[in-house]
Order: C-alpha cells, then sequence, then structure tokens
C-alpha cells in the first residue's frame, strides 16, 4: 500500500499573539497546571471549522437581556445599559449571535454557592442574561453594575468589577468567553486576568465605554462594549 | 481590519449563566442511534477539573452540519466527568473520519482549548483522515470503546496531553 506521506502542520506556540492571553500565565496559579504547554497545531479550514449552530429567536425570551426585571422587586445597585456590536473580524456585522451573561451583584456577590464572599446576596438578582443581535450585529442588556470582589490568587486579591460574555459567531471555532471591564477601574494593575493581555492595545478591547447617548435621562449610564469575533471568517452562507 | 477582542477566562462561576437549560442532551437517550460520548477533563497532575465545561460541534449522521442540530454543552463533576447523548457523526467529506469538535472552557483556562474526537471503530477512515493522519500524537484524539458509547479524555497538560488547535 502506498501512501502518500504528507508534512506535519505548522504550530503555534504558547503567548505569540500578544493580543489574546497565554495559557500559561504565572501570575494567575490557576493557568500553572491546566495551561497546555504543547504548541497548538494550526488546522486547516475545513466545514467543521466554518459551521456552527444557528439559534432561533423563539429560544429567547422577551425578558431574558433585562437582568433588573427578573423578579418581584428591582435589584440594588447603579442601573445601567450595556451594548455594542459584534462583528467578525473583516468587519462584518454579526447577525443572530447568542450572547449570555453573568455577573456579581453589585456588591460584588455571585448567585453561586461557591462564592463565599461575605457580601449580601440580592434577593432581586440573579445576575445572568441572554439575547441575540439583530441584523446590524447590535445587542442590549440592562443589567447593574457589579461590584469588585476579593479571590483567592494571591493576598489581598480583588478582581476589578466586571461582566462575563459568552458568544457564538458563524462558526463554533469563533466561539469567545471573555470578561468587559469598566472604564477606569484601580484594579486594573493588580489583576492578573485583566494583564494576562500582554498588549496594552489590546487590554483596552476589553473595556467598555461610557456612552451619553444610551445613557437614559433620570434612569440609568449607558456603556458600550463592542465584540470582534477571530477564527475563520468566510462569507456567511444565507438560508 | 478591526483587531479582535481578547478572551478571557470563563471562571468559576459560568454555571450562573450558561446553564439555564439543559443542552447535553442532542437526542433523546432512547432514541436510535443513540450514544453517550463521555469523558474525564484532567489537569497537569492527572487530577480531574471539576469546574469545566465542555461544548461540542459534530456533524448528524449523515455527516450534513445543521444550524439545528450537533451543538451540545456540559459541565463536569467532581470527577470531572461530562457526558453527551448524541448520534455518531456520519462523513462530511470523502476524506475526512468522522469526528466531533470539542471546545473545553475552565476556570485557569485563559482561553479555550479547541479538539477533536475521533472513533476508535473507524480504523481505515481515521488512517485516511487528512488532519488526524498528520498529527505525531494524533492517538489523543481516538475516543476508546465503552458500553453504550465512547470515552474521550482531554489532558490539558503533561503525558499524553491532548492535541488542541488554532484556527
Amino acid at each position: 500500500m502506498s501512501r502518500t506521506i504528507a508534512e506535519p502542520f505548522e504550530t503555534v506556540a504558547d503567548g505569540q499573539d500578544a493580543g489574546q492571553p497565554p495559557y500559561l500565565y504565572p501570575d494567575y496559579r490557576s493557568t500553572e497546571l491546566r495551561a497546555p504547554k504543547r504548541p497548538l497545531v494550526i488546522l486547516p479550514h475545513t466545514l467543521s471549522e466554518l459551521t456552527g449552530p444557528a439559534y432561533g429567536h423563539e429560544s429567547i425570551e422577551e425578558l431574558d437581556h433585562d437582568l433588573t426585571r427578573q423578579h418581584d422587586g428591582e435589584p440594588l445597585g447603579e442601573r445601567i445599559n450595556v451594548s455594542g456590536r459584534v462583528t467578525d473580524s473583516a468587519g462584518r456585522p454579526v447577525r443572530s449571535a447568542l450572547i449570555e451573561i453573568w455577573q456579581a451583584n453589585a456588591a460584588g456577590r455571585y448567585l453561586h454557592q461557591v462564592d463565599q464572599h461575605p457580601a449580601p446576596l440580592d434577593p432581586n438578582f440573579s445576575g445572568a442574561g441572554r439575547c441575540l443581535t439583530d441584523d446590524d450585529g447590535r445587542y442590549s442588556f440592562v443589567t447593574v453594575k457589579p461590584g469588585a470582589y476579593p479571590w483567592r490568587n494571591h493576598p489581598n486579591a480583588w478582581r476589578p468589577a466586571h461582566i462575563h460574555l459568552s458568544l457564538f459567531g458563524r462558526a463554533f471555532t469563533n466561539r469567545l468567553v471573555t470578561q468587559m471591564y469598566f472604564p477606569g477601574d484601580p484594579l486594573f494593575d493588580f489583576d492578573p486576568i485583566f494583564q494576562s493581555v500582554r498588549d496594552a492595545d489590546a487590554r483596552e478591547r476589553l473595556v467598555c465605554n461610557f456612552d451619553y447617548e444610551t445613557t437614559e435621562p433620570e434612569w440609568a449610564l449607558g456603556y458600550r462594549f463592542d465584540v470582534v469575533l477571530g477564527g475563520p471568517a468566510e462569507t456567511p452562507m444565507e438560508s | 481590519m478591526p483587531a479582535t477582542t481578547p478572551s478571557q477566562t470563563v471562571g468559576p462561576y459560568f454555571t450562573l449563566g450558561l446553564f439555564a437549560s439543559q443542552a447535553d442532551e442532542l437526542v433523546e437517550p432512547t432514541s436510535a442511534g443513540a450514544v453517550r460520548v463521555t469523558g474525564r477533563v484532567l489537569d497537569g497532575a492527572g487530577d480531574p477539573v471539576p469546574d469545566a465545561m465542555v461544548e461540542l460541534w459534530q456533524a448528524d449522521e449523515g455527516g450534513r452540519y445543521r444550524g439545528d442540530f450537533g451543538w451540545g454543552r456540559s459541565g463536569c463533576d467532581a470527577d470531572g466527568r461530562f457526558s453527551f447523548t448524541t448520534v455518531k457523526p456520519g462523513r462530511v467529506g470523502q476524506a475526512d473520519a468522522p469526528h466531533v469538535v470539542v471546545m473545553v472552557f475552565a476556570r485557569g483556562l485563559l482561553r479555550a482549548v479547541l479538539t477533536r474526537m475521533y472513533f476508535p471503530d473507524e480504523e481505515e477512515a481515521n488512517a485516511g483522515d487528512p488532519v488526524l493522519s498528520r498529527l505525531d500524537d494524533g492517538s489523543t484524539l481516538v475516543a476508546s470503546s465503552v458500553d453504550g458509547g465512547y470515552e474521550f479524555d482531554v489532558r490539558l497538560q503533561g503525558d499524553g496531553q491532548t492535541v488542541f488547535f488554532a484556527v
């Protein structure tokens, strides 16, 4: 049996892309035993890399994007509108992209059994929401500004206030999980998760902007957070 | 070209936002062709990663990628074990062996890891697969057969580390 011996794939070493965090970032201690040590193998783009799940509007409830209206009463804290646009790396809008968010309440406490921070839970705040982007890639959430909270990575460690976001692009391999931070947070310099992105410009892309346009009079401050998904950015298949 | 948004870890509290609805059964467990795909996520010390999340993306039994089928999400238990009920995908192209795209997220992973799971009962197809056949350590991507389905461990680091991909 004759078989063509194929060349091995190209690989990329950890930390080559300063615009993305490396896997191994020792200041963030949990990376030490979880970071892959071998170079990543660069895959050709086949249908496996170019396709992904589609979400219908039926899977989202009308108020899923409003974290302030999930209970009988209103949550405590600073009410905010968070909105933005999701595009691919060619600048085209990503339509009907599912965005899921989760966050601590205004006191810096997650509604999660693992979180033992002695700050109060808010009976009117669960801290989770979801929405789909519109035809222009735009999304919006209503929530309260999360508080900073301590963690045990190092002595007196505190996470800057942030909202977790999970996004799907057109292809599954465009998938992004990230965190959105707030402008001017004094904890940035001390947070190894934020600092794991070595390029300062790239770190700025994790920080939302105060947005006067979406600030509502006598109601809520507006913040804008645009997301650019990497990975294969082929022409989308229209159904 | 706009620069891409950096990834950040999913952290320890993701079940709050990502597990509102169950997504680990792509098909009914009692339906024809249903198989269980399970496995463990292990760290560099060989210890289970209980706070990992595994997502998969696959073609249907006919080898078609469809928007309305093929995605799943599972958490991990105290043993780092995830579990899906799905079908074995068909071959997508003539050369491709059946496979499932797998992504793992966890506290301590600043970026998700991307890999593929291949099937142990597809030796001939696997030998000709344009990705699997070009890997030195492709055996880390082949699941083992267990009763009712397949077992696929993801080793994040250390001996037998799973091959991870960039796109």
